[in-house]
């Protein structure tokens, strides 16, 4: 008998969920705004499927529907994407600062 | 072109960054260290995506430009958005999150044998309810997440828009939902694919538009742990353990920011999504009896001369301090009030502000040390010994009804307890009611001196008056 792959998927999503929850509840509350920026960005790494997509048109039309839904979600993630790293850099890094100031 | 074990254990180790970026946050020393996990995790997601595939025909070239592209726009944003905006601005890039997904999942429908799902018509059963439910997840995710941006700019009215059979509306559009990811499986056919898609787009804008402005912390976490759930779903989809974990990591932290905002304001989770708060005019009658109370108010010298005579003072923002933009004026005064030697802290309500953590970064912004920012557990026992409260902006998180009047909508929720200081400064533009519409009761306290002006400018004049 063997095993479904799926399960192994599901195994990973279940255990990934525990993670999460263990990871977030030691986030401090004062960085829960970076957090979720910081979530959005990686949540962005659903531009793999983006690429995927948009890399599947046949040679001769680059451009057929699915290819261009591909396209579509790689702008969408990699705004995400950019936006939300710099974003919580620029964050962070004002935690930084004043630690600096103090000392 | 590598094989797809190897790519496999690339996605493993970029996921395994991803849970690193999350664990930095734990203290704002190892954060930046966390960001660049996160990053890394990214570039290796997206290499080896390229190199799986291999092949390479002359539609690279426009993958790399809207990279490029959406980089661009992404970065201006990034660099261009104030801090006090944080709140719109997470509310949209999670839509962007959604819509991406239901891109995906479109491309992924309309072309299965690019990702090994079978063909057209034919597709493999498992996938096409993977990619179904990650499609109307996404979609719910974009259009209530643009109904979020929409009221959290003020474009649109942040009063909750009730009607009857709301509810009931929205759980046989839920179920109709299911039916029809049920008969897509059987026909496969296309219709049923894009109605899925309709449907879950209207029920997102439904689900949103009838939770008030003060629960918008409890939205936005909802929303961010939706994007992850539709993440997940893409994720079974292409078989890609990145995805999976990032999208469980991400849904579990959207739920946990969720349940700890809901217990900040003593209210349960399903309530919220019901909606309808702020509404009533329930207390209207005793908002009446009270405004017949006499209030104290003052001016800046009055305060100025207060807090110089004192020996501790406890700072309270709120989002009415980030709507004035006062938090550099804030510090400014707090840097005067130290030079004479006064211990100076600030609290923080978890749901002050619009989301969570809002006011953190705000004073973070402001230079304003984050070890002299306390949270509310931590610092509440602090307000009996301390001579004057500084509230700017805030208002129903000091509300001392929600511990006294059982009748209260907040009653049970947990609040500052600045009643507790030797005096305290309420700055405020009116004394018109918070966004849960009730009275504070602070207002009428003996101890309380209510100064009526714009936030920031009533700072600025305290700082003037502090020379």
């Amino acid at each position: 008998m063997e095993i479904d792959p799926f399960i192994f998927r599901l195994s990973i999503f279940i255990l990934s969920i525990f993670i999460g929850y263990y990871v977030v509840w030691s986030v401090t509350p004062s960085l829960h705004t970076p957090l979720m920026s910081v979530t959005n960005a990686i949540s962005s790494v659903i531009i793999v499927g983006a690429i995927i997509a948009a890399l599947a048109g046949s040679p001769n039309n680059i451009f057929d529907i699915s290819s261009i839904f591909g396209f579509l979600a790689i702008v969408l993630a990699a705004v995400n994407i950019f936006g939300g790293f710099l974003v919580t850099q620029r964050m962070l890094q004002m935690y930084k600062k004043k630690k600096n100031n103090k000392k | 072109m590598i094989s797809a074990n190897l790519s496999a254990i690339f996605y493993l180790i970029s996921g395994i960054l991803f849970i690193l970026a999350l664990r930095g946050l734990s203290s704002p020393d190892t954060s930046r260290q966390g960001n660049y996990f996160g990053v890394i995790g990214m570039v290796i997601a997206i290499a080896v995506t390229f190199l799986s595939i291999g092949n390479f025909s002359t539609s690279i070239i426009y993958v790399f430009l809207l990279l490029i592209f959406g980089g661009a726009v992404g970065s201006f944003i990034a660099f261009r958005i104030p801090m006090t905006a944080m709140p719109e601005l997470v509310a949209g890039f999670h839509s962007l999150v959604g819509l991406a997904a239901v891109f995906v999942a479109i491309a992924a429908f309309l072309n299965p044998s690019a990702f090994n799902l079978g063909s057209i018509g034919d597709i493999k059963l498992a996938s096409l309810i993977e990619m179904s439910i990650g499609a109307a997840v996404g979609a719910i995710t974009f259009s209530g997440s643009i109904i979020a941006f929409l009221k959290l700019r003020g474009i649109m009215s942040g009063a909750p828009i009730t009607f009857a059979g709301q509810h009931y509306l929205n759980l046989i559009l839920g179920i109709t939902i299911f039916v029809l990811i049920f008969y897509l499986c059987k026909s496969q056919s296309e219709t049923f694919f894009w109605t899925v898609i309709a449907i879950s787009f209207l029920v997102g804008v439904l689900l949103i538009i009838p939770i008030g402005g003060a629960d918008m912390p409890v939205v936005i976490s909802m929303l961010n742990s939706y994007s992850g759930w539709a993440a997940a779903g893409i994720g079974f989809t292409l078989e890609n353990t990145a995805l999976i974990i990032t999208g469980a990591l991400v849904g579990s932290s959207g739920a946990i920011l969720s349940y700890i905002m809901c217990k900040a304001m003593n209210r349960s989770f399903i309530s919220v999504i019901l909606g309808g708060f702020g509404a009533d005019n329930s207390s209207s009658a005793t908002k009446d009896k009270q405004d017949q109370k006499p209030v104290k108010s003052g001016n800046a010298e009055d305060a100025a001369f207060l807090m110089k005579n004192a020996s501790s003072v406890i700072i309270v923002p709120g989002y009415g301090m980030a709507v004035a933009q006062a938090q550099h004026a804030l510090r400014e005064m707090v840097d005067k009030l130290k030079k004479n030697d006064i211990k100076v802290t600030y609290a923080i309500h978890p749901v002050a502000g619009r989301m969570p953590g809002h006011m953190n970064v705000l004073l973070a912004e402001a230079n304003v040390p984050y070890d002299e920012v306390f949270e509310l557990e931590d610092i509440n026992n602090d307000f009996a010994n301390s001579d004057v409260a500084f509230v700017i902006g805030a208002n129903d998180v000091t509300n001392p009804v929600a511990k006294t009047d059982p009748k209260s909508p907040i009653f049970g929720m947990p609040v500052l307890d600045v009643e507790k200081c030797k005096s305290v400064l309420f700055v405020k533009r009116s004394l018109s009611p918070g966004y849960a519409g009730i009275d504070n009761e602070l207002f009428y306290r003996d101890n309380t001196l209510m100064l009526f002006a714009d936030a920031k400018k009533m700072t600025e004049d305290i700082v003037k008056n502090l020379d």
